[in-house]
């Protein structure tokens, strides 16, 4: 497992985050945020989860993109300089977030020198899926939960996605 | 056994929703769901009578799932709350009636599985179904009002939780694991001085559920969201939803995991204090009714934390009291409240006036829930308040002081309440009002009773507890 | 700690500086749940970068498993509510709510 591999995803996972946040077209966002879960998707495998690595390419990297870009029928549409003119005031307010990150960067740095002691442990890739059956059973009330989640998921859908009947009439 | 409480609400919802739309009626769904809600306080007295003392064995289900005092206490609460809900809500909520059912007992569930959980992930699991399930019930009716309050608690909430998460997360880090036992077990190796790594955990995590449960300073959310949605979904709310989603899991991390590390009592001493006496202040100055009963819950939940703040036995039972008692009494001035709004179509107080005349029942029982939370004996109120005064007395009298004088606010707001609202003269939008229909009467009728019964019978309960050793 | 341990803190520092920048700045309703699931992709981080270094991946990998499933149902009643926001008002715009105070 190398350091500088993991360095590099780190690196353009941040990256691709602030991209992400600064860009004005939500389509161009949504896209952003896809490839910050396929990089972090790619940590998980490296990091040995690597069912959490599909279930976060699937979901976040897939279904949530799909969910934000049908969003996107909302936005109001705009022409090419208008486009333009709301990128350079999206900039002219997210000026502050590089001097932001730099400077937390630089603190953090400094906090966590003295206690740095050890570069990288080594990773101890047990067998990756019968033992995920054998957590499941022990995290059964877990599951209990997600079930009622899940199940206000489908009523909350109900709710907001049906049509007001007096407007489809 | 803890395993019905989640299951039997879970199994109505599958039953309610396994055929065909038009083969389950809105009054079969009703009933089912109140037949739930009854059931629940029925189990939640015969388990609370089972555990008998707290420190005596919790009944546990693989080890996962465990009720104590405070759960039983808890459960039956819900079970209260929920059915009141239920019956605010004949008159209300005229298109989406399937969908509240179902949802409420969704939320039960929720609920249920908060309280009796052993371990801060799952924690975590459960108090995000309770606010999924209130963000739908809040924008239920799809008004525009309710759906901009519901936005804005989700915005609040996806917040809290994402400090709650990292809480978690530092705590797994430091601990190894997420039960209680392991989390607590951390804890005591370090006795003492907490490490860095654990109290910016709990401040993180503890930041997350205070917003969650409306306490100074984040209380911003809370009157938008209460006064926005409609009125059974307010009753439930502010009844029982942001108790147990905040206080509760508050307190029940305070006691199993921190084990009641004074530095940390410290600090939840302060925020009690801020709570009771801003949510006071802040009641005095507001028209609509809903947001100064919002401002009002702010206060009470203050009064809660001071009790478990105290870290003595006097005060934890002080606190468990209280939230019992706040249940009952707010929800029945939301009750109230509800009445109000539908007969005079306002919730400003300056347009009401002269109520007494036309609404006896509503005047009777919002006088009595009145008294209580200002903590008149011989009501509930006054009892559980009593015994956090006196548990806080013992650790410091000037604070003591304040929280008396802090009640004193209560009364005044209350007053000018009553004042304004049932006596007075009356207004155009208060000339031709009839009292409510007989749910709300029923339900308003109920909370009375218990409000007077349990303070009357509040001194028995004291020596019971004082003989199983508890106090 | 070891240096992948820090590394991995600052960039969760990191993702959350941008995620609470990017909610506090912006007036479009949507972009606030691309600020939330940012936020969110922090939170998964840590709990990666927890399991790693207690070498309990595997309680780890529950936990994220859980952690998405919930947040995709949380961000699918968002976006029901920014819907019928939408419906109503015709934009969703902050500007043009008078009602999202704070």
């Amino acid at each position: 497992m190398n350091l500088t591999i993991l360095l590099i995803l780190l690196i353009g996972l941040v990256v691709s985050a602030v991209v992400c946040a600064m860009l004005s077209d939500l389509l161009k966002a949504a896209i952003a945020l896809a490839i910050t879960s396929a990089i972090l998707s790619v940590i998980m495998f490296i990091l040995g989860a690597p069912l959490a690595a599909v279930f976060e390419l699937s979901v976040c990297a897939g279904m949530i993109t799909v969910v934000f870009i049908s969003a996107c029928s909302m936005n109001r549409n705009r022409t090419k300089e208008e486009h333009a003119q709301r990128q350079k005031e999206r900039n002219k307010r997210f000026i502050m977030l590089p001097a932001i990150l730099f400077a937390l960067t630089a603190i953090l740095v400094m906090i966590l020198r003295p206690y740095i002691n050890d570069i990288a442990p080594a990773l101890n890739t047990t067998g990756g899926g019968n033992v995920q059956m054998a957590l499941w059973g022990d995290r059964q009330v877990d599951l209990l939960g997600q079930i009622v989640i899940i199940l206000t998921g489908v009523y909350g859908v109900i709710v907001f996605f049906k049509e007001k009947e007096a407007d489809s009439k | 056994m803890p395993l019905v409480f989640i299951g039997i609400p879970l199994l109505a919802v599958i039953l309610l929703n396994l055929g065909p739309r038009h083969w389950i009626s809105k009054q079969a769904a009703f009933y089912t769901a109140l037949v739930v809600a009854v059931l629940q306080m029925a189990f939640a007295v015969y388990v609370g009578l089972a555990v008998r003392g707290g420190s005596v064995s919790n009944i546990r289900f693989i080890e996962k799932l465990s009720i104590d005092l405070f759960s039983a206490v808890a459960l039956f609460t819900i079970g209260l709350i929920a059915l009141v809900s239920l019956l605010v809500s004949k008159d209300s909520l005229n298109n989406s009636k399937f969908s509240f059912f179902n949802l409420i007992l969704l939320i039960i569930t929720g609920m249920n599985g908060v309280v009796m959980v052993t371990d801060v992930f799952s924690l975590y699991v459960f108090v995000e179904a309770v606010s999924a399930a209130s963000f739908v019930l809040i924008a239920i009716n799809k008004q525009s009002g309710e759906l901009e309050g519901a936005f804005k608690y989700y915005m609040l909430s996806a917040i809290a939780t994402i400090l709650m998460l990292s809480g978690i997360g530092l705590l797994f880090l430091c601990a190894g694991g997420t039960s209680f036992e392991a989390v607590s077990a951390c804890v005591l190796a370090q006795s003492g001085q907490l490490s860095v790594g654990l109290i910016a955990a709990f401040i993180l995590f503890t930041a997350g559920l205070l917003v969650k449960s409306g306490v100074v300073p984040f209380h911003t959310w809370v009157p938008d969201a209460y006064s926005a949605a409609p009125a059974p979904v307010s009753v439930l709310l502010s009844g029982i939803v942001t108790k147990i989603s905040g206080v509760y899991v508050l307190i029940r991390v305070f006691r199993d995991v921190f084990l009641n590390n004074p530095a940390v009592g410290n600090v939840l001493f302060a925020l009690g204090l801020l709570s009771v006496i801003i949510g006071a202040l802040a009641a005095i100055g507001q028209d609509d009714l809903k947001r100064m009963l919002a401002y009002s819950s702010i206060s009470q939940i203050g009064y809660i934390m001071l009790g478990v703040a105290t870290g003595s036995p006097l005060g934890f039972i002080g606190a468990v009291f209280h939230f019992f008692n706040h249940a009952t009494f707010k929800s029945l001035l939301f009750v109230d409240a509800a009445a109000i709004e539908t007969q005079t179509g306002t919730r400003s107080m300056a347009h009401m006036g002269g109520l007494a005349k036309w609404m006896p029942v509503t005047g009777v029982s919002s006088i009595v829930a009145f008294l209580s939370t200002a903590g008149i004996p011989p009501l509930s109120g006054f009892w559980s308040k009593l015994l956090i005064v006196i548990a806080v007395w013992q650790v410091s009298a000037q604070l003591a002081i304040v929280a008396l004088a802090a009640s004193i606010f209560t009364l005044t707001y209350f007053l000018i309440m009553q004042k304004k609202v049932f006596f007075g003269n009356p207004t155009e939008e208060t000339a031709q009002v009839q009292e409510s229909g007989k749910e709300i009467v029923i339900a308003e009728v109920l909370l009375t009773a218990i409000n007077v019964i349990t303070g009357l019978l509040f001194p028995f309960l004291l020596i019971y507890l004082h003989s199983i050793g508890m106090l | 700690m070891s240096l992948l341990l820090a590394l991995f803190l600052i960039s969760i520092v990191l993702l959350f500086a941008i995620g609470i920048y990017s909610l506090l700045v912006t007036t479009n309703l949507i972009r606030i749940l691309v600020s939330i699931e940012i936020l969110t992709k922090g939170v998964t981080l840590l709990m990666i970068a927890a399991g790693y270094a207690t070498g309990k991946m595997i309680e780890a990998e529950a936990y994220v498993i859980t952690i998405i499933v919930i947040e995709v149902v949380l961000l699918a009643i968002a976006t029901g509510i920014v819907l019928g926001v939408y419906r109503d008002n015709g934009e969703i715009y902050t500007r043009g709510i008078k009602n999202l105070k704070g």
